[in-house]
């Protein structure tokens, strides 16, 4: 029996204004509104997006070895963040699997200044699997470990207009706040907010976390903020296309239990100056080199990859297609997949099984999409 | 939704315009909204093939989905829009017009009659 989809607070404001709902990791999430996905897209690439992603999961981590409990669970060394630094991170298993990936958040205590806590930012999918697993690897580490995803809301406010909008809301200057790393701030009057320089768009702006009991009010002041901008509201298809471009991984496509950080080409999440679960394989893989590694391609002959779709070199089956789709802002059909080593190098001719017919590709450089913080 | 008056539909979303015994064939404008954002096509026929009813003849996806457009009537294809292949939004922005995918001419013009028409097509119930 399907189990009933959960909805978040914006959900009837989703419906009110055309967003078509669809079932997406065990929530209904408006999949697009009526101007379309391509225009989504566009516009958070020229203007700004406002995307509803409360159905991602939040915990967080405090006490006394909160700092070593992290270091042991995710592969980034947060010894190595600074107060209020957002950095991308993973779980691993201790074959090297990724558990999930997420955004760690070092952190002041509001309660007393001078303790630091963790916040980490988890995916929808994987929300009861990651707090499940962490909560497992506690053992005599004095550290509370806490599921916050219902009583903290999660907007996304990404594009190039994205951060001189929501400067209009805030006493602190958001547009000083350095890339990855965040500012605690009040907008409406009294709503505490943290604004995290971060996203998942390959564009400027942030991610916002505050009180759920907020969400309409905060939404609603956000689009009318940036009207003059042209902001929109951006459904789901054209998140994905938003984070593919700039080669982004989703899990469940280019990551999994089965995929490991250095095969999704993640060293910078990765710190071997610390020992964390999955050291021990991650740095056997990163020595050996000899498991399938993520590429990016484009098609040559005319045809769509979709996920699942076979890959072919020389007649032998060699991999599928993670992330395939048209890329709106290349205008090419591009994918990502994984593979063999010795078929990784850039202009490496492959052939996509696309309805039973095999097309030529060729590897291209990844990312297909630069995105802001690196320009 | 928009339903010309002078086409006729199948159940499957697609249109035929008739003159004579040439037919005009395409997707709705219902189609083209549920499918969204239409980045490709492909036409699975070449001029000179004869079609029946029923087969496809072109494939359309869109940014989520794909989907094959079927023939509502047989015969020869003689011609096809390649145009469409450069700018398949035109399926989008102009369903019924521009966006004719294939003409064809018809060997067994009595399926016409078997086709909805205007008014059973705006009431029918949409499979998806």
């Amino acid at each position: 029996m399907a189990k009933e989809l959960k909805e978040t607070m914006l959900h009837q404001w989703h419906i009110d204004h055309g967003g078509r709902m669809v079932p997406f990791a065990g929530w209904e999430m408006p999949v697009q509104y009526p101007s379309g996905p391509i225009k989504e897209h566009n516009t958070t690439r020229q203007a700004a997006g406002a995307f509803d992603i409360d159905h991602m999961g939040q915990m967080t981590v405090r006490g006394p070895q909160a700092e070593e409990f992290v270091n042991w669970v995710v592969t980034y060394n947060v010894s190595k963040m600074k107060l209020f630094d957002a950095h991308y991170s993973l779980f691993c298993y201790a074959d090297g699997g990724a558990v999930d990936d997420l955004f760690v958040y070092k952190l002041p205590d509001p309660d007393d200044k001078e303790k630091i806590y963790f916040f980490l930012a988890i995916n929808a999918d994987n929300r009861e699997k990651d707090v499940a697993w962490v909560k497992a690897h506690v053992g005599n580490y004095d550290v509370e470990v806490k599921d916050i995803s219902d009583e903290t809301y999660m907007l996304a406010i990404q594009g190039p207009k994205a951060p001189a909008i929501l400067n209009r809301m805030t006493k602190a200057d958001l547009t000083e706040v350095p890339r990855f790393t965040a500012v605690q701030d009040t907008i409406l009057g009294n709503v505490p907010v943290l604004f995290g320089r971060t996203g998942y768009t390959g564009e400027d702006g942030f991610e916002l976390f505050f009180p759920a009991e907020h969400a309409i009010r905060v939404w609603e002041a956000i689009l009318e903020e940036g009207k003059p901008e042209g902001i929109q509201p951006i459904g789901l298809a054209a998140r994905d296309s938003l984070r593919f471009e700039p080669c982004m991984p989703l899990y469940g496509h280019e990551l999994s239990q089965y995929i490991s950080p250095i095969q999704a080409r993640l060293s910078f999440a990765v710190s071997f100056d610390k020992d964390f679960i999955g050291k021990d394989a991650l740095l056997k893989q990163k020595l050996e080199k000899s498991v399938p590694v993520l590429v990016g391609f484009k098609m040559v002959d005319r045809g769509v990859p979709r996920p699942e779709y076979k890959i072919f070199r020389n007649g032998k089956e060699v991999g599928e297609v993670t992330t395939g789709m048209f890329s709106p802002t290349t205008s090419q059909y591009l994918g990502m997949a994984y593979l063999p080593r010795e078929i990784s190098k850039i202009g490496t001719e492959i052939e996509i099984m696309i309805h039973n017919k095999l097309r030529k590709a060729e590897i291209v450089k990844r990312p297909f999409y630069i995105p802001a913080y690196r320009r | 939704m928009k339903v010309p008056d002078d086409l006729k539909f199948t159940k499957n979303d697609e249109w035929i315009r008739v003159d004579g015994e040439i037919g005009t064939i395409g997707i709705t404008d219902y189609a083209q909204d549920s499918l969204s954002d239409i980045v490709f096509i492909e036409f699975l026929v070449d001029k000179g093939d004869t079609i029946n009813k029923g087969e496809a003849c072109a494939s359309v996806e869109s940014v989520k989905a794909a989907a094959d457009v079927y023939m509502p009537a047989s015969g020869e294809i003689i011609e096809i829009n390649e145009s469409l292949t450069d700018t398949p939004d035109l399926i989008n922005s102009d369903p019924f017009g521009e966006a004719w995918m294939v003409k064809v001419k018809l060997s067994n013009p009595s399926e016409i009659d078997e086709l909805l028409d205007p008014n059973a097509y705006k009431t029918m119930e949409h499979e998806h």
